[in-house]
């Protein structure tokens, strides 16, 4: 494990990755900023551009550019209570109050700090379970993995969706029969092509990624009549004040960052759940864990109520990569979207991209940990003027987002087609958003589409035709029970409380 | 039952869903696949039967909380201008070459979108798209088709 860190540190820090990771976290906290503008478009934007990399440096880059993206969406949570991301939604509960008390900076201060610490504690976590989950995960067979991918659409589409577990799992089905668009892998026979060469290949998963959310965010902010620009216009405004914190304060963040990072980590290393439960979950934990003088500031200003969801955010980030880096199966949208690429790059990850691509693993591991630091030293005290920079007009912004949009889909492909193809996707998805029907689901499922057939052909040829793989392996069993529970419960839901 | 936007999305997704069962059903499989127990078709047949079960439900079961947007507050206008801006952009951009169209598109987008300040529109378009091309040929070595840049001799 030493020898794989010590490979990571040194693809991390050379100068090209480090000023990636710079890059990264300064143009994911630009766009994390902006309200409905989240993570996943400031990846789904980034993907074009690193292809013209090496696999670890574009991957560094958009794990820059995820971190970036929380960590911008907390300043816009804070200072004008205007979560950029869902994940901060629970930071805005302290971290505005406070700001209105004119302690702004000591807000973001805290944030970040929490950040750091929380990311910092969840990459250890990540260093010590991802290689021994490795291992494990080599005795998986077809039918598991068949299972997790179910269990991962399922779980996102139950936690992730808001109530709307119907309409997410609609947008599964969606995004599987985008998927299956293009030549059979195993007989390349044709299906639903309609004749056309240009879908002969399948569509392109960055073609997918930018409609739905770059592309159909942008055309959702200009229907809606919404002006992002407005905020950062406010933020830039705002006086931060002093960016001190002192003993005592650092003493309640001390007691708070531990349990907020295992509670953060475990929740992201289970599929579907991610930071915007943890942050949640951790800002009820910590009201329950402080004493009742403490609980009566939670919603006022508190430090422990501010610091307890900003860690486990961050700690859920990297919770996150678990089960794509061991398993190859993504438990959220934004590490769906990082699977898209490394498939893009030729990569397969899963229990042997330990042993195959340790550069990768490790550098990405690494670079995890210098991202947290970038953030700390530089776009703390830089909030103001990144702020002034966002502060563009909607009449620019949106131009731009389209722009980089279709540009990114023409330099891969040179061909109309898609870029059609991507406008009708992304209108149709505007359409969608603004019926509350969730994107993630479709992303994921149209990243695990491919695999989950091969996993499906392979069981049901290794059983001659029975379903009864699904219950043959004790692992499997597992899997299948929990996924009925999930459904199970949101089924009652459905008859009972009339909540779906 | 009560009938709202999006119930008539989900019958939408019914009927996609039912044309893709049948489309999967005339998917040509070879001979000795046809009865195997896995072929081509077999996944996008459960596809088709799962995306009919789901939407199914949603359009059978009650809504408790229906979503209904108001047209009046929806900027149809701006968009549907900016779409078709950007199917214009994306049917011109092989022929005209990438500068001259990307250049337009910007313009155009940013007068749909309201902006006056011809000063701005005029260097966020055609500066920009020069300083972004030679960024790509000259950094990235990404070469660009451009006929038009090409006839006047700028592009090789």
């Amino acid at each position: 494990m030493i020898e794989g860190i010590l490979i990571g540190l040194k693809t991390a820090l050379s100068f090209q990755n480090l000023m990636m990771v710079m890059i990264g976290c300064f143009a994911g906290t630009i766009i994390g900023m902006l309200p409905g503008l989240g993570p996943m478009t400031a990846i789904a934007l980034m993907i074009p551009i690193t292809y013209g990399f090496e696999p670890a440096t574009g991957l560094i880059l958009m794990a820059g550019v995820y971190y970036g993206a929380v960590f911008g969406g907390s300043t816009s949570s804070i200072l004008i209570n205007a979560p950029g991301v869902p994940g901060t939604v629970a930071t805005s509960f302290d971290g505005y109050p406070m700001a209105q008390q004119g302690k702004a900076g000591k807000a973001l201060a805290i944030a970040a700090y929490s950040s750091f610490a929380g990311g910092t504690i969840s990459a250890i976590f990540l260093l010590i379970a991802a290689p021994s989950l490795s291992k494990v995960s080599l005795s998986f067979r077809s039918p598991d993995y068949f299972g997790l991918m179910i269990l991962g659409l399922t779980a996102v589409a139950a936690f992730s969706s808001k109530g709307n577990f119907l309409k997410a799992m609609m947008m599964c089905v969606l995004g599987l029969m985008l998927a299956s668009v293009g030549q059979d892998t195993l007989s390349d026979i044709p299906r639903f092509t309609f004749n056309t060469m240009n879908l002969s290949d399948g569509i392109s998963f960055v073609l997918v990624v930018m409609a739905t959310f770059a592309m159909s965010e942008a055309l959702t902010i200009i229907i809606k009549g919404n002006d992002p620009s407005k905020a950062a216009k406010q933020i830039s405004l705002t006086d931060l004040g002093s960016i001190k914190v002192n003993k005592e304060e650092t003493k309640q963040m001390a007691a708070t960052i531990p349990r907020s990072s295992i509670l953060g980590f475990i929740i992201g290393v289970l599929p579907g759940a991610g930071a915007t439960i943890a942050s949640f979950l951790a800002y009820g934990m910590e009201r329950n864990f402080v004493k009742s003088e403490e609980k009566e500031k939670f919603g006022k200003g508190s430090v422990q109520g501010l610091s307890a969801p900003e860690t486990a955010n961050n700690a859920a980030c990297s919770g996150s990569f678990v089960p794509l880096l061991t398993l190859g199966i993504p438990g959220s949208g934004t590490t769906a979207v990082m699977l898209g690429a490394l498939l893009g790059f030729g990569i397969q990850p899963g229990p042997r991209l330990y042993e195959t691509n340790p550069d990768i693993f490790w550098s990405v591991i690494m670079s995890m940990y210098i991202g947290m630091v970038v953030l700390l030293i530089l776009n703390l005290p830089l909030i103001p003027y990144i702020a002034r920079i966002l502060a563009v007009p909607r009449t620019f912004l949106i131009p731009m987002i389209l722009f980089f949009s279709v540009t990114g889909i023409y330099l891969m492909s040179f061909n109309n087609f898609d870029i059609f193809l991507m406008i009708g996707i992304a209108v149709v998805a505007t359409i969608l958003r603004l019926y509350d029907f969730p994107m993630p689901p479709l992303i994921l499922a149209f990243v695990l589409g491919g695999l989950m057939e091969e996993n499906l052909r392979r069981s049901l040829l290794i059983s001659d035709g029975s379903w009864s793989f699904l219950w043959d392996r004790p692992l499997t069993l597992c899997i299948m029970f929990v996924i009925v529970l999930i459904v199970g419960w949101q089924m009652y839901n459905s008859f009972f409380k009339k909540k779906l | 039952m009560k009938i709202n936007s999006v119930k008539i999305i989900s019958l939408l997704f019914f009927v996609l869903s039912a044309f893709y069962l049948y489309t999967a059903h005339q998917i040509q499989v070879f001979a000795f696949d046809e009865g195997a127990p896995f072929n081509a078709k077999t996944f996008p047949i459960y596809l088709g039967y799962a995306g009919m079960f789901f939407s199914g439900l949603k359009i059978v079961l009650p809504d408790q909380k229906p979503i209904e947007v108001d047209p009046t507050y929806l900027e149809f206008k701006k968009t549907i201008l900016l779409v078709i801006t950007m199917i214009v952009y994306g049917a011109t951009i092989l022929k005209v070459g990438f500068f001259l169209s990307t250049s337009l598109f910007l313009v155009l987008s940013y007068y749909f979108l309201g902006e006056r300040r011809w000063k701005y529109i005029i260097i966020f378009s055609f500066p920009f798209v020069a300083i972004f091309m030679y960024l790509l040929h000259g950094v990235l070595a990404v070469y660009l088709r451009d006929p038009l840049l090409k006839y006047i001799g700028i592009m090789g």
